[in-house]
């Protein structure tokens, strides 16, 4: 089966001022399937990340060079709609982030932006993401309750949803579960595994385990230089780079 | 000598509640001394009706419906001015040159003695604009002299919202201005409704600047230009002249009890709109 590349990152050089924390990137993300990028903290990962949905346009001294292509068109376009397009590509934060109002008033945040849908539209589209981020059963009886009342395994999948209920096309998640206990994780990486049928997601993992758990493709920074990268059990059984191996072994990071 | 931690942390213990104590008892003593000379005025006939006799007989009512008047002038224009600055000091443009100007500017005008305003406002709004005495030159003259305090608390609470809101507005696809209004505001909005209430505590209780803006006529104000005499500048011809200590304590009790009810008013206002997010 031939898979279409849903994201191609083209030599791709990202600056903080002077600074160059991400070096010549090259990564195909296929469509359908769970992309992690794994590497110790430092390496570039976030801002890789915050790049593909140009979020790095709101960072003082951040500057890129090379070429990202979403289905084929650049995202660096002069004609791109950047909002748009950071509604195509959700991203899910390290923290919880909940904005201070009810459960449902957050996941219906983004669809009341652009005013376009309907009452009817939203209460639907807010329960279908509540249901795919598997969170629905939990609030279902208390939508109008603060969202900051839930707790924090609760407040990221509220975060998901939030992205969902967009009806993205690529998910962003950075260390999305660095903050959470071992059954909340749990709990999204299912959603995760079952949401990949509908979309293109990109992780980067807090763990290398993570990554081993229910990522189909992996690929290792280090101090923004990409290492390696391949089909999951291939890097972890196999690396071929000696750094690789290091990383995965737990020699260091 | 020296002193071992466990006296020291006593002594600073000791020295901190006798202050607190200190403060409390001066700020209690007032107030109940205003309120138990001035409360046995307040009656009906106190409220309704327009002062006669200079104020020795008769209300405040014109007072008090000046005083509400100028004040809501004030706030209504100062708010959207100050709440405007403070969302392009802190949103919409970096640290520079600009920045300190307004900056320094407003933290200049907050120190500026009130009478100053009030010299400002009477050439400026009175006699250059002709528009004498009146509710409208008092107002726009405090609006100036709440403008700073107003910037200043906002900008203060805009800040103190976390970036994360901002970055996840914009990452939910939210335009600047959805981002602004939909997450930090709405975050900041106690903050800034503490500096309004600020605010409108200063206009109230302002005596200098808008007896030369507003003038002192006892009548009951018709439209917002005519002149009018606030309650704190009834207070201070009242007690300056004379005329009635009694009145003067009157209305220096419902100066008192208005501020507090319009803190407790906004106070839940905002605590009705924040508790739906909490």
């Amino acid at each position: 089966m031939i898979q279409q590349s849903k994201i191609v990152i083209k030599d791709l050089n990202l600056y903080y001022h002077e600074k160059q924390v991400v070096k010549e990137l090259n990564l195909e993300i296929p469509q359908n399937e769970i992309f992690a990028i794994i590497g110790p903290s430092n390496s570039g990962i976030t801002t890789t990340l915050r790049t593909l949905n140009r979020l790095c346009d709101l960072t003082f001294g951040a500057r890129q060079e090379g070429e990202v292509l979403l289905d084929g068109k650049s995202i660096f376009n002069k004609n791109v709609n950047v909002t748009e397009l950071r509604r195509k590509v959700g991203m899910v934060f390290d923290v919880p982030t909940p904005l201070p109002m009810s459960i449902f008033d957050n996941v219906a945040f983004g669809s009341n932006l652009n005013g376009k849908k309907s009452k009817a539209e939203v209460e639907e589209g807010v329960e279908k993401a509540l249901r795919m981020s598997a969170l629905w059963d939990d609030v279902k009886d208390r939508l109008n309750t603060p969202a900051a009342r839930l707790s924090g395994g609760q407040q990221q999948r509220l975060c998901i949803a939030r992205v969902l209920a967009l009806e993205p096309e690529v998910i962003l998640l950075d260390r999305p579960c660095s903050a959470l206990d071992p059954i909340s994780t749990a709990k999204i990486e299912d959603s995760l595994i079952q949401l990949k049928e509908q979309f293109t997601i990109i992780i980067a993992p807090h763990t290398i385990q993570q990554a081993g758990r229910i990522a189909d493709r992996v690929a290792f920074m280090l101090m923004g230089d990409l290492i390696e990268q391949g089909i999951t059990h291939e890097v972890f059984s196999v690396p071929k780079d000696k750094r690789t191996n290091d990383y995965l072994t737990g020699r260091f990071g | 000598m020296r002193i071992d931690a466990q006296t020291s942390q006593k002594i600073a213990k000791t020295l901190i509640w006798t202050a607190a104590l200190f403060v409390i008892v001066v700020l209690f003593s007032i107030i109940i001394y205003i309120l138990i000379k001035g409360i046995p005025m307040i009656s009906w006939q106190f409220l309704t009706e327009i002062p006669r006799n200079m104020g020795r007989s008769g209300g405040i009512s014109s007072s008090i419906v000046g005083t509400l008047l100028v004040t809501a002038v004030a706030v209504i224009v100062a708010t959207p001015f100050g709440i405007g600055t403070a969302i392009y000091l802190t949103e919409y443009t970096r640290e520079g040159r600009v920045t300190r100007i307004i900056r320094f500017s407003a933290e200049s005008l907050a120190g500026i003695p009130s009478i100053v305003y009030g010299l400002f406002g009477f050439i400026f709004f009175v006699i250059y604009l002709k528009m004498g005495w009146s509710i409208l030159s008092g107002g726009l003259t405090m609006a100036i002299m709440i403008l700073p305090t107003i910037i200043r608390t906002s900008e203060e609470a805009i800040r103190t919202v976390p970036n994360l809101y901002r970055e996840v507005g914009f990452s939910l696809g939210a335009t600047k201005w959805q981002a602004i209004t939909k997450t930090v505001l709405p975050s900041a909005l106690p903050g800034i409704v503490n500096g309004v209430i600020l605010s409108i505590g200063r206009c109230v209780a302002e005596t200098a600047a808008v007896m030369l803006t507003a003038g002192s006529t006892l009548r009951m104000p018709i439209s917002l230009l005519s002149p009018t005499r606030t309650m704190a500048v009834h207070f201070y011809i009242l007690a300056r002249e004379g005329i009635s200590m009694e009145n003067a304590y009157g209305t220096a009790a419902l100066l008192i009890i208005l501020i507090l009810l319009i803190n407790v008013g906004f106070n839940m206002l905002v605590n009705r709109f924040v508790s739906k997010g909490r």
